[in-house]
């Protein structure tokens, strides 16, 4: 601080900053790229390790055997499915029944804003089935959760079969100090909700349900169970929750723990772990592994029926089984033993899941990254902005602003409301001109809502800087300048805030948006640049997650294909953010696109 | 024990050629049972020398103890002829063991052990010295601090009255005390303080975390049982403990209070091994003043030790269908607790009229009928005192073989249930339910709720709703809480309408504690204890109000005064709230950071603000001083 006291010596450091500032940020661009390219590097990482006491030590010792008897009860489910053309409620509720459960069943019912064409659902009603296995002698207080959704067709049947036979055992033990409430739930997410509000009593996405009857105190963790095959090769733990939320790192820990004790393949984003981090095919699948996840956390929708549970402070994961023709087998005994291993784990836990991080990423399922280590990457990107700030004519204008005779306050006040209703408009419009869009041009719903979407992203490129001229005329060389430090500052914030919430979007968002932001001006090719800030708009860098992701997935697509996947994006979005409270669409269309007007805002500025 | 056990082989292949007519599948079970019984017969000096000293020294004062208390019964009737009735001591014991097969297919086992004791001590200048019957750590406890009447429970698991039906004596989770003192003490909280911490010592159990912030004074739910009509309730203190886990260090206290121990009479099937082993398990303590005889001339205390325990059809039968006394206690029943005056084993056949429910063997003829929450119902009886009822063998190990399966939800009359509402750490809501569940009548119900202090109750916000209607308590009873002091204690009369549900609500902010105040386990999360449903209701069958000697123990616990309806105390699950809670993982880190953003950031930032900056004039060295001078003589301008 003697530093910034010593007048002298701040003009120094102001007039480093102002004389290289252009190659600091390049630096400080490079520098965030390259490490968080390097926090895939397995030296750089950390070993997962088991944080809670409670679960470590203890191995159980795991005898559920009845495999074979839940994959035929998976055929008879699989029949009475197919005979009450959907879910089986009064099957399952005689099934739960007879195993010793207290059954309860919810119906809920929901109309989409709009119809769901990737699952074809409009008008959605169904049930949902739950059984409480109550603990001997404990008051009710404490619960944890075990879920398998009655998908359609004949998927997961084995999941529910598994379910019920593992019910069936732990009925017969007598070591429970927590209730186990094993439910089935129907029309996946949207089922799963409504159970979540209804056992909370809240009503957050306007879902019309029934009062749920029976309850178990507090839910300290929940498991998602998907299986669709008799034997499969390898498990997949899936964490991306709603809002990139993340369950606690112990719960894949303790996940990969039993996967290692009982000889399981697992995987974590379909990608198995790789021994040899030190050529450079073992550090392109941990980057690739890692990736994927940031790809995943960044949309920001729950990526299996656990993502809606930790809202509720609930840790969840979703373990996923994956048949792929390989050689390895496991049988539904091993998945029900490994299941029957990490109940009993969970049913030992004094406290909530608390004691390891909420925060990470993970190259592989044995190594992670901590919110310490991946900060830093941000912080590099995020720095630039506040750099840009310091720029001397910004500084300047800024102090002259702020007197109340100069203009440059109310200058800047035109681009800012307007690109802001734009977004308003871009929040609202989709959805509720729907209708009008319908009758006007011949495409269904959803088509019409992706449409208007994009329709206002581009009308919104040639409004603001058109009426902010019609309005004040040409504007002054003060104006963009007060106008880029009001967005520079704004950015800065919305990026920080977004990345110390979920991460991986805050540094996607920063990657694309920063380099543009940094250093526009008026005064440089018009053309160029407005094709380079349309390449590097909000949307596009959804477009382009969408051909990484798929590439990602070893299923690259074509362009044709790319741009319906990118429709489906925005319109899924869109009905994550109506269904289920997901913030990444509002985020966009509300700040971040806004934010962005204004820098296209000073390219046409005079 | 193995080679004890091959000396009796003989006596076994004995024993089992001759059950083999009796039954085929508890054989074995039996077999065992009668080694044992042989071994305690043939060998009892044997047998009390291996249980060691003290135990030895314990049935042998207690045998000299139960021919002193006859030899005084003896005593007292002949001299009772020659001098007053009231100089008679009258101590009585009697046990009672109930066994209720359940509509879920558990089985529910109620024993009542019932001491009545001949003195009245609070009368003025009376001193007590000698217990016979009544265990004397108690009587001093009554004696000193002056208690009326005395009720606790310790109770590990939920009562599940939507499977199991109403309990003879209800009891929430964990540990409930309450206490009527005597209108004479004059420090109310001195005495419940001391007295907690005696009891803490007499049950081991965590009693002395009773202490003002968990203490409540109900001013209706809670009324003396007993004689006398005390209405006053700066007299009576109330509190729960939610967390407090009970096993067998609390069971052998308890057991100790008995005249005869766990040595004989029904006492004997109290094996911490298998109560344990079960679904629900609580045990109790009441004393309270009662009439000696049905004219009520003169009082007596009775100390009423309870024990109900549900056993799992599932986690013990090991998928058969079929209980036994062996099978649930690990032991058979061979005499009544000599002392006793009676002793007796009731089941509960009311469901089972033609046997198609399920089996009981042996059979007895000897019938009883009660009247008891609402319903009459049939008992089978076994009296313990009579030499025929163990029969052949010597031991009474009755079996019940299910045939029908149960299963469905019972719709018990009144039933509730509460649950936290809401997410987050900010604020929650307390949700209540009630269900009134018969067809026509409505009742009212009192419903007591005694919350922490840091749960912040917001009281304008507490709705009662039946059938989507606002219903008005016609009675509210509120004592806020004061922060660290108090607890919140609520108490409203709500009329129920006949079949209905009556949801009451009331929303709370979760306080942010001081660091200290976090208990070890800050995310396991903080109990609410239950709240407490009482009620009158209305009875199917008319209630027997007239109170006779030879009534059942568990049918003549709560006095009846009407006969239309019945009273019932139901409890609610308790709650498990989560508070904000700091990251005590790393203290030291969160210590450090802070003190060095508040020194660098706030000091840097302090000076930066104050201080006024002016570019100071530099002094100019000697030399440079010295031309100047000369350059100011001369007239020339001065160097800087």
């Amino acid at each position: 601080m003697g530093l910034l006291s010593d007048p002298s010596r701040r003009k120094v450091l102001t007039g480093l900053l102002t004389r290289l500032n252009t190659p600091i940020c390049i630096v400080c661009y490079l520098a965030g790229i390259v490490w968080f390219m390097g926090l895939a590097f397995e030296p750089f990482t950390l070993r997962t390790y088991m944080s809670e006491n409670a679960m470590g030590s203890t191995m159980v010792e795991e005898r559920f055997s009845s495999g074979e008897r839940a994959l035929s009860l998976a055929k008879e489910f699989d029949a009475h499915k197919r005979k009450a053309g959907g879910m089986p409620v009064e099957w399952l509720v005689k099934a739960m029944q007879s195993r010793g459960l207290e059954v309860f069943t919810q119906s809920f019912s929901r109309k989409l804003p709009f119809p769901d064409e990737n699952k074809e659902r409009y008008m959605v009603r169904g049930t949902n089935v739950y059984g409480i296995l109550r603990a001997p002698r404990a008051p009710r207080t404490e619960a944890l959760v075990i879920t398998a959704p009655c998908s359609p067709g004949n998927t997961n049947n084995q999941a529910v079969a598994l379910l019920l036979a593992l019910a069936q055992y732990f009925r017969n033990q007598i070591y429970w100090a927590k209730d186990i409430i094993f439910l089935v739930n129907e029309h996946d997410l949207i089922g799963t909700q409504a159970w979540l509000e209804g056992y909370h009593h809240t009503n957050i996405t306007g879902m019309e349900y029934s009062p749920l009857q029976g309850r178990a105190g507090s839910i300290q963790a929940a498991l998602s169970l998907e299986l669709s095959s008799d034997v499969i090769t390898s498990l997949d733990l899936v964490l991306e929750g709603l809002n990139g939320q993340l369950p606690n790192l112990d719960l894949a820990n303790l996940f990969y723990a039993f996967c290692q004790k009982l000889g399981v393949l697992c995987t974590i984003q379909g990608k198995l772990q790789r021994n040899d981090w030190d050529t450079a095919e073992g550090y392109t699948h941990a980057a690739q592994t890692m990736m994927l996840m940031v790809l995943k956390q960044a949309c920001g929708r729950s990526w299996g029926d656990h993502g809606l549970f930790l809202r509720y402070h609930i840790e969840a994961a979703s373990v996923r089984g994956i048949n792929s023709f390989r050689h390895y087998k496991t049988d539904a005994t091993t998945i029900g033993r490994l299941l029957e291993g990490m109940v009993r784990k969970l049913n030992n836990l004094l406290e909530r899941l608390h004691q390891s991080y909420f925060f990470y990423l993970l190259p592989s399922l044995s190594r992670f990254v901590s919110i310490g280590y991946y900060m830093p990457a941000f912080g590099l990107l995020a720095v630039i902005l506040l750099l840009r700030v310091s720029f001397p004519g910004l500084c300047h204008c800024f102090s002259v602003s702020l007197q109340p005779s100069s203009p440059g306050v109310l200058t800047v006040l035109t681009p800012v409301v307007i690109s802001h209703l734009t977004g308003v408009a871009l929040y609202l419009l989709p959805v509720h001109l729907q209708e009008m869009a319908v009758e006007h041009f011949p495409v269904s719903e959803t088509e019409a809502v992706v449409l208007t979407a994009i329709a206002i992203y581009t009308a919104g490129l040639a409004l603001p800087h058109n009426t902010q001229r019609l309005l004040s005329g040409e504007g002054t060389e003060q104006g963009w300048k007060v106008l880029k430090l009001t967005a520079l500052l704004y950015l800065a914030v919305l990026l920080g805030c977004t990345a110390l919430i979920n991460f991986s979007l805050g540094f996607i968002l920063a990657v694309t948006l920063v380099p543009i932001t940094a250093s526009i001006t008026p005064h440089m090719p018009k053309a160029l640049y407005a094709l380079v800030m349309v390449l590097l708009s909000p949307a596009f860098t959804i477009l382009y997650c969408v051909f990484i992701y798929q590439e990602l997935i070893e299923a690259p697509v074509s362009v044709s294909e790319g741009w319906m996947l990118f429709l489906s994006v925005i319109s899924q979005g869109i009905l994550d953010h109506a269904l289920y409270g997901s913030l990444v669409y509002p985020l966009l269309a509300l700040f971040i696109y806004p934010c962005w007007l204004m820098f296209w805002n000073i390219l046409f500025w005079n | 024990m193995a080679a004890h056990r091959c000396g009796l082989s003989l006596v076994f292949i004995l024993i089992f050629s001759s059950l083999a007519c009796h039954s085929s599948c508890d054989s074995l079970e039996n077999a065992n049972e009668d080694t044992e019984e042989k071994q305690s017969v043939s060998d009892t000096p044997r047998e009390v020398n291996s249980d060691g000293s003290i135990a030895a020294e314990d049935l042998n004062e207690r045998r000299g103890r139960s021919t002193d208390a006859e030899l005084d019964r003896r005593d007292g009737t002949r001299t009772s002829e020659a001098l007053t009735p009231a100089a008679a001591a009258r101590d009585e014991f009697q046990e009672e063991l109930v066994i209720r097969p359940l509509h879920s297919g558990d089985i529910y086992a109620s024993f009542q052990f019932r001491t009545l004791w001949d003195t009245d001590f609070l009368q003025e200048g009376q001193k007590v010295s000698h217990y016979r019957l009544f265990p004397k750590s108690l009587g001093q406890v009554l004696s000193k601090f002056s208690v009326r009447e005395l009720h606790i429970s310790f109770t590990q698991g939920f009562w599940r009255t939507m499977q199991w039906g109403q309990p003879f004596i209800p009891s929430p989770p964990g540990a409930e005390l309450w206490v009527w003192f005597h209108d004479t003490v004059s420090d109310v909280d001195g005495n419940w303080k001391e007295l907690t911490n005696v009891l803490s010592g007499i049950f081991c159990a965590s009693l002395n975390f009773i202490d003002l912030t968990n203490t409540v004074q109900p001013s209706a739910s809670f009324k003396p049982l007993g004689l006398g009509n005390a209405t006053d309730h700066r007299f009576l203190r109330y509190a729960t403990l939610p967390r407090e886990i009970v096993c067998t260090e609390n069971l052998t206290p308890w057991k100790k209070l008995l005249p005869c121990g766990s040595k004989a009479g029904l006492a004997v099937l109290l094996k911490s091994e298998k109560l344990f082993h079960s679904s629900f398990h609580s045990q109790a303590v009441h004393i309270r003043p009662v009439c000696q005889d049905e004219q009520c001339t003169s009082k007596a205390w009775e100390l009423r030790q309870t024990l109900n325990v549900v056993f799992d059809l599932y986690t013990a039968g090991q998928g058969k269908k079929e209980w036994s006394l062996f099978k649930m206690f690990s032991r058979t029943l061979t005499e009544a607790c000599p002392l006793a005056t009676s002793s007796k084993v009731y089941v509960d056949i009311t469901d089972n009229p033609e046997g198609e429910l399920f089996e009981l063997s042996p059979a007895t003829p000897l019938l009883s009928q009660a009247v008891v929450l609402g319903d009459r119902r049939t008992y089978s009886v076994f009296d313990l005192t009579r030499a025929e009822t163990f029969g052949q063998l010597r031991s009474l190990n009755l079996l019940l073989r299910w045939k029908g399966d149960g299963g469905e939800m019972l719709r018990p009359l009144l039933h509730a249930e509460r649950y936290v509402a809401g997410f987050g750490l900010q604020t929650g809501e307390i949700h209540t339910v009630i269900y009134n569940n018969h067809p026509y009548r409505a009742f009212p119900v009192l419903l007591m709720d005694s919350v922490p202090w840091y749960l912040q109750l917001y009281i304008h916000t507490l709705t009662v709703t039946s059938k989507s209607r606002d219903n008005k308590p016609s009675y509210i009873h509120y004592q806020p809480a004061k922060d660290r002091h108090r607890p919140h204690l609520l108490e409203m009369l709500i009329q129920l309408p006949p079949h209905s549900m009556t949801e009451v609500t009331v929303q709370f902010e979760r306080a942010l504690l001081k660091w200290t105040e976090y208990t070890p386990d800050p995310n396991h999360g903080f109990y609410v204890g239950s709240s407490v449903v009482s009620a009158l209701v209305p009875s199917m069958v008319a209630m027997n109000t007239n109170f006779t000697q030879d009534q059942p123990l568990f049918s003549s616990f709560v006095p009846v005064k009407e006969e239309s309806s019945y009273f019932v105390r139901v409890y609610t699950e308790p709650l498990l709230v989560n508070l904000p809670t700091p990251d005590f993982s790393m203290p030291y880190n969160v210590i450090c950071l802070t003190c060095t953003v508040v020194a660098v950031g706030y000091g840097s930032f302090y000076n930066l603000l104050t201080r006024t900056f002016q570019v100071d004039e530099p002094s100019l060295p000697l030399a440079k001083r010295l031309a100047n001078l000369i350059r100011r003589i001369r007239g020339v301008p001065l160097l800087t």
